[in-house]
């Protein structure tokens, strides 16, 4: 990144940042399902333990709690699920029930860990977890294989795309590190995982995924953060040399390219008119300022690149990329800037700006694939909100056309969803939006659907299939009927 | 709820704002990665314009402590070139450390925006509140925040709280929906989606907003350190006299002072939280300079709160207890 100096920089830059022994790119989001019976806390705390996160204080409590509880495992007698499970309730109840957010850092990279509990709103919690994820571990038993919770947790993951599925397959100690009760798990899940289309290389078939699959012993440490000498047979990396080594969301392909085009959905329309934090000297040059702040959702953009707007289907060029005071000449995801444009067009919050040509119009339905994640049920006529990007629209559910039978993991016809389900539906907009495809772009092809009174969320979707296009898109919400 | 462009709200700025971000550059470089710090720092960013994008009247809690200081910088550089569009809210407990309170006028003077300070000490001359047994006074603030929420019309506050620092904060979401009196129901939180926050609310509810929920504490210290944020002197190494209460050091003021058999010694200390003078403990230490600090941080061996929160060692449900009530 060099900066552009023929404007003045109006704050004093400072050096290089100060944080050169902290690897870059470093930033790794991952979520464990699986339920406790599968070891999934006990792998998280060995995680954490044997990474050295949980510091002295956190420990000595676990401790002191694990044994006034009579907790005399085989972990030294520690309840690492007391690590995370932090209510009131969980603790009373041996039970969680929230995503609970966990930090750590190995030399290599720092980790978020989503901790997403199995039994109670399994569907919620997964999808909580997987959406903002580069990788899901998804915990079995060794003695149990692919149970129908694997196949929903897989199903989740491969419908949202998930870029990395590591299955741990746990309690190997347990199967006396049996390298052939271990194969025929492992082919069960690579059998269950290509039925959903999760590849076994690179990104995998469909661009759904990588698939790892692990034997483990999350009690006793085998290769969850050592390779284990007790499974000489497996030739793969120690779980925490996987997490260290996979490709986070926004890197770049083998091409050094961004595997997305370019989207920047506007946030907001910074115009200072005058009122401006710069110094007085530079106020005058600012008089005019205008500029689209937003997070780059995707792919990247240079000074100079022509931009398509929509809805709208207004076009420009980019003539300033500004960070908080530095002129950038590349912006990428998932910065943070304010873009500056050649021509003064109508933009206002909810607008998409994308690479030129690359996001063709706008379109007022949609057929998408829901997670429904609230207690009241779905049907057709439901009138909702939706949220794409940074715009809420009314909307109407036309059709609810089948749902996800997870035990089959074939599609059966249905005309409701009830909470937990995975279906398919047709949904109508009240304006013209520019929507794509979830397998195209992540972003915006992922969408919230909102309760209009009381406000919840009652579901994540994401499109399966924009509706036609209703022109180049003029905001106006011109255009004929859509039928679903 | 509407999207109201920037330039329409309503200016809180009093003074003329000079100087206030250093600017770093960006450490990305060909392999278009971001460091951990630029991702975090982006996502902050992207969720403190989401929120005054959505709602008509934010305003973030602003102690003076270092996890307010830090989303404050990050507000300046979320509007850079224009000013920060919201107003700062400080509950006062009257405990607080008199170097802490001058750090925070100071930089609300900097930054040009309004602070609006509800003090503990009214409700306690009035009889609305009354003072605890154990002298703290943390749990106090509920209510004088809950009625400056009311006052302000504020349906949107911001607040400095990372997951990191508890395990009942580390079930809380980015955005976290409050009813009228307040209250965190873990049990009913929306599932946050994507980086798609739903801030909707009904009236008298509104919603907490964490912009730097997935920092840790060596995240702060990191960034403080690449951004020069100027900090409270107390988080770095000084002399003070502190007698030992509940392993920790407590520092000798007016409101903490030493029983008699608790001896008081000068010792080399600093402040990894701030906070109360009558429940936050100091903790030994040499670390006299941001990097000395963040050197420290990374070798600790002991979570911030534990070392210097009296008040969280109450019960393993200390922070969700008051949580649930209204606090942060």
């Amino acid at each position: 990144m060099t900066l552009v100096t023929d404007t003045p920089a109006p704050f004093p830059t400072t050096e290089a940042p100060l944080i050169s022994e902290v690897p870059r790119g470093t930033l790794f989001r991952f979520a464990t399902a699986g339920s406790v019976d599968d070891g999934k806390s006990t792998l998280v705390g060995r995680l954490l333990h044997d990474s050295k996160a949980i510091l002295a204080d956190q420990l000595e409590a676990v401790t002191r709690t694990s044994s006034e509880r009579g907790f005399g495992g085989a972990a030294g007698g520690i309840d690492f699920a007391l690590l995370t499970d932090g209510l009131r309730a969980e603790r009373e109840q041996g039970i969680t029930i929230d995503v609970a957010y966990r930090y750590f850092a190995t030399a290599a990279r720092s980790f978020i860990l989503a901790d997403c509990p199995g039994h109670v709103q399994y569907t919620r919690n997964m999808v909580t977890g997987a959406t903002t994820a580069d990788a899901v571990i998804m915990l079995i038993d060794a003695r149990k294989g692919v149970l129908e919770q694997t196949r929903r947790h897989l199903s989740v993951v491969a419908l949202l795309r998930v870029p990395h599925v590591i299955v741990a397959v746990n309690k190997i100690d347990l199967l006396q590190y049996d390298e052939l009760a271990y194969r025929e798990v492992e082919a069960s899940v690579r059998q269950v995982a290509a039925e959903l289309g999760i590849g076994a290389d690179g990104r995998g078939s469909d661009g759904r995924g990588s698939l790892h699959v692990i034997p483990v012993s999350a009690l006793v440490g085998d290769n969850v953060v050592d390779r284990s000498p007790l499974t000489p047979w497996y030739d793969g990396p120690s779980l925490l040399e996987l997490l260290e080594a996979l490709t986070v969301i926004d890197d770049l392909d083998e091409n050094g390219r961004a595997t997305e085009d370019f989207r920047l959905p506007v946030q907001l329309v910074l115009r200072p008119q005058g009122a401006v934090v710069v110094d007085p000297e530079l106020a005058d040059s600012f008089r005019d300022y205008r500029a689209y702040a937003g997070q780059v959702a995707s792919g990247s953009i240079r000074v100079g690149d022509a931009v398509t707007v929509q809805p709208g289907g207004g076009t420009s060029v980019v003539t300033g990329i500004d960070f908080a005071g530095v002129e950038l000449d590349e912006a990428f995801a998932p910065q943070s800037v304010a873009l500056r444009l050649a021509d003064e067009l109508d933009i206002a919050r909810g607008a998409v700006i994308a690479a030129a040509g690359t996001l063709p119009g706008v379109t007022r339905s949609l057929d998408a694939e829901l997670f429904w994640l609230d207690p009241r049920p779905l049907a057709a006529g439901a009138r909702v909100l939706v949220k794409f990007g940074t715009t809420v629209v009314q909307a109407l559910v036309a059709e609810v056309t089948g749902r996800l039978d997870l035990t089959t993991l074939a599609v059966q016809p249905a005309t409701t969803l009830a909470v937990n389900d995975i279906g398919q539906a047709s949904i109508r907009l009240s304006r013209d939006l520019p929507i794509e495809r979830y397998a195209d772009n992540r972003r915006s092809g992922a969408f919230l659907v909102i309760h209009p009174q009381d406000g919840s969320t009652l579901a994540a979707g994401i499109v399966t299939v924009p509706g036609p296009l209703t022109g180049a898109g003029d905001g106006s919400g011109a255009g004929s009927e859509v039928s679903p | 709820m509407r999207a109201a462009p920037v330039n329409t709200i309503e200016s809180t700025v009093t003074t003329t704002v000079t100087d206030t971000i250093p600017t770093p550059v960006p450490s990305a470089a060909g392999d278009h990665r971001l460091s951990e710090l630029d991702v975090l720092e982006s996502e902050a960013i992207h969720i403190i314009r989401e929120v005054v994008a959505e709602f008509e009247r934010p305003v973030l809690l602003f102690s003076g402590g270092k996890d307010s200081v830090v989303v404050l910088h990050l507000a300046a550089k979320a509007f850079w070139p224009g000013k920060i569009p919201f107003s700062l809210l400080h509950v006062d407990t009257g405990h607080n450390f008199p170097e802490v309170l001058e750090f925070r006028d100071e930089t609300v003077a900097r930054h040009g925006v309004r602070l609006t300070v509800a003090r503990v000490e009214d409700y306690l001359a009035d009889g609305r509140l009354t003072e605890r047994a154990d002298g703290t006074r943390n749990p106090l603030q509920t209510l004088p925040l809950l009625d400056a929420i009311a006052a302000g019309r504020h349906d949107a506050v911001f607040g400095g709280a990372r997951r990191d620092e508890d395990k009942a904060r580390a079930k809380e979401r980015i955005l976290s929906l409050r009813d009228e009196f307040g209250q965190w129901d873990p049990r009913n939180q929306r599932p946050e989606l994507w980086n798609l926050y739903n801030g909707r609310h009904t009236v008298g509810q509104h919603v907490r907003a964490f912009p730097i929920s997935n920092w840790t504490e060596l995240n702060v210290w990191r960034y403080i350190e690449r951004e020069n944020i100027e900090l409270p002197p107390l988080y770095y190494a000084h002399e003070r006299e502190v007698y030992r209460r509940d392993n920790m050091w407590r520092a000798v003021s007016p409101v903490s002072p030493a029983r008699e058999d608790e001896t008081v010694e000068l010792r080399t200390v600093r402040y990894r939280t701030v906070g109360d003078m009558s429940c936050t403990g100091a903790v030994d230490s040499d670390a006299a300079s941001v990097a000395d600090v963040v050197r420290e941080v990374g070798v600790s061996t002991i979570t911030e709160r534990g070392a210097t929160r009296a008040d969280d060692r109450i019960s393993e449900a200390a922070m969700e207890d008051r949580k649930k009530e209204g606090y942060f």
